[in-house]
């Protein structure tokens, strides 16, 4: 059989040139059929505004990144990312600390568990963007209304993840700890907690998404700064020349984020890896 | 269940660990029924018995994992309550904590017995005397070692430390060596053997194998649910119990034992005894022949008894 026609069978095998190469195969004619259509189109109609050319798109992040905005006197695309980076700091963190230990509680307490697991369950399939409205009543449009909805948008979420993670700690494990002159108390905390960490921040990672997904709604709908209000301003003027920046400047922030937590993951934690085995 | 006190002889309380007329049953099913021992300090007692058979159970009724349906379980007089340091326990797996290195794991028992600020005073105290057991584990070079790390063998030898800094009264084995390869396996045995000889612990060990069980232990305790009473011969729901009890001789802690015919001769008793299903003997006439053994009957079964 050729060469050829093993890459396409289930006993491939693509070295790891090859494999990088066509991983940025997509990507490349992605980025070759946009720049092709922004050329006639801007040949055919030079203030096209829907496919602006990679110059165009450099020149505006240019004025939103560095250059003061006179109006406000800052950077704006600064501004932005620091008060939408606070709101999914301060929403997915408070989640994530309240999750935790809500969820070993209830893990480790069979008491706690049963009084408490099917309320969280109910809450944890309520759409949080379907009681928006009710968080901005209660919370008012400012930023309170936007972390809680992040926050409540993660954390049921989190505390079930943590309890189900906490009640796969072999019983011998608790057993063991209590012949080992543990409390209750040391048990949950000192035996179980450093345990399930790992898993919390892997939580947090898989919970970035949908964070990121609230933060931009609650932007779009009511704020007076952030990136995801920022790209809901311009869409009025069709300012795709720093929607599309904008979106890809997001779309790196989600990534360093993630790598981050990954990182931290396997730099603190190099048991947890292998030992999920 | 009527208890009679038997006639051979009501337990000593010099025992380190009384069990008597324990009964488990997990709703209707009945594992064990009707399970009276007493250990004494310094003893290698094993548990042998058929799979399923409660052997497990017994342990972890004595360990407080779990209480008994009925009966009485007492260590140094005193009645057990949840898991504690006096008892340690060595597992087949889940012994050992994944998040902490072989030293961690070692000085945990130290660490949480100790008050919060003693945690700190004392730690270099902590960890000399984790070092004083890793070294007989041969395994201080090997400290700052994740269990994933570490082989069967030595994860087991690292449970063995975090047991035994605890210095407890007795030490329960549910299988230790029941994941490891044959060589490694024989090799733990005898390592055993010199760590109890070392310290003069209190052992418990269970384990499903009979060369395992005769060769390590200075008494065998086999527990069959295969015997018959005057409930009749179609009673199905009957909880194990222990059908056998020999003293053993520890002639020398060298696997050569393995090969004696006597050795030999001993593991078939015990497999008719507690492993063949169609040989049935009346709880009348078990084979209890360790000094410390007893048994409570009920009335019918004493007077039978007596009446032999």
């Amino acid at each position: 059989m050729g060469n050829r026609l093993n890459f396409l069978g289930i006993h491939a095998e693509p070295s790891s040139r090859v494999r990088m190469l066509v991983g940025l195969l997509p990507l490349v004619v992605l980025i070759c059929a946009y720049l092709t259509v922004s050329y006639y189109r801007l040949h055919a109609n030079p203030r096209d505004k829907l496919t602006p050319s990679p110059g165009r798109m450099i020149e505006a992040t240019k004025t939103m990144a560095f250059t003061k905005d006179q109006r406000t006197g800052t950077y704006l695309m600064l501004s932005d990312t620091v008060s939408s980076v606070k709101r999914i700091a301060m929403g997915l963190g408070s989640a994530a600390l309240v999750g935790l230990v809500a969820g070993i509680n209830m893990g480790m307490l069979p008491g706690i568990g049963a009084t408490f697991l099917p309320i969280v369950t109910f809450f944890s399939i309520i759409p949080p963007l379907a009681i928006l409205p009710i968080l901005f009543i209660l919370f008012g449009v400012g930023e309170l209304g936007k972390v809680m909805l992040i926050f409540l948008g993660a954390v049921f979420i989190i505390t079930r993840d943590m309890y189900y993670t906490s009640r796969t700690i072999p019983r011998e494990q608790i057993v063991k700890a209590l012949t080992l002159g543990a409390s209750q108390f040391e048990v949950v905390y000192q035996v179980v907690l450093p345990q399930i960490m790992p898993r919390l921040l892997v939580a947090v990672r898989l919970s970035l998404g949908a964070a990121w997904l609230f933060l931009i709604a609650s932007e779009a709908i009511a704020s007076t700064d952030g990136l995801g209000y920022r790209i809901f301003l311009v869409r009025r003027y069709l300012a795709m020349d720093v929607i599309i920046p904008y979106v890809l400047w997001i779309t790196c922030l989600g990534f360093v984020m993630d790598s981050v937590l990954k990182l931290l993951v396997s730099w603190k934690y190099p048991w947890f890896e292998a030992a999920g085995k | 269940m009527n208890c009679v006190a038997n006639a051979l002889e009501v337990g000593s309380t010099k025992a380190l660990l009384h069990v008597e007329d324990v009964c488990k049953a997990y709703g209707p099913k009945v594992v064990l029924e009707n399970i009276d021992l007493n250990v004494r300090q310094g003893e290698l007692c094993t548990v042998v018995g058929p799979s399923g058979c409660g052997k497990s159970t017994l342990l972890r009724l004595i360990l407080g994992q779990e209480r008994p349906t009925s009966g009485k379980i007492l260590i140094d007089g005193q009645p057990v309550g949840m898991p504690s340091p006096e008892r340690g326990v060595v597992y087949q797996k889940y012994s050992l904590f994944p998040h902490l290195s072989v030293l961690e794991n070692v000085v945990l028992g130290k660490k949480l017995s100790a008050s919060f600020l003693e945690r700190f005073k004392l730690r270099t105290h902590f960890v000399e005397e984790a070092k004083f057991y890793l070294d007989k584990m041969r395994l201080w070079d090997h400290r700052h070692k994740y269990p994933h790390e570490l082989s069967g063998g030595m994860q087991q030898r690292v449970a063995l430390a975090q047991a035994l800094i605890m210095k407890p009264e007795i030490l329960l084995m549910d299988e230790p060596f029941g994941a490891l390869d044959p060589g490694t396996r024989e090799h733990m045995q005898v390592f055993l053997l010199e760590l109890w000889e070392d310290f003069g612990m209190t052992v418990f060990f269970v384990t499903h194998d009979l060369e395992e069980a005769v060769f390590l232990g200075t008494r065998i305790l086999v527990l069959s649910q295969f015997y018959s009473d005057d409930r009749g011969p179609s009673f199905a729901n009957r909880g194990a119990r222990i059908v056998a009890d020999y003293p053993l001789a520890r002639s020398a802690s060298s696997t050569v034992v393995k090969e004696q015919a006597e050795f030999g001769k001993l593991i078939q008793d015990i497999r008719r005894e507690g492993f063949d299903p169609d040989y049935l003997q009346h709880v009348t006439s078990f084979n209890l022949r360790h000094s410390d053994s007893f048994q409570t009957l009920t009335q019918e079964e004493y007077d039978e008894a007596n009446h032999r």
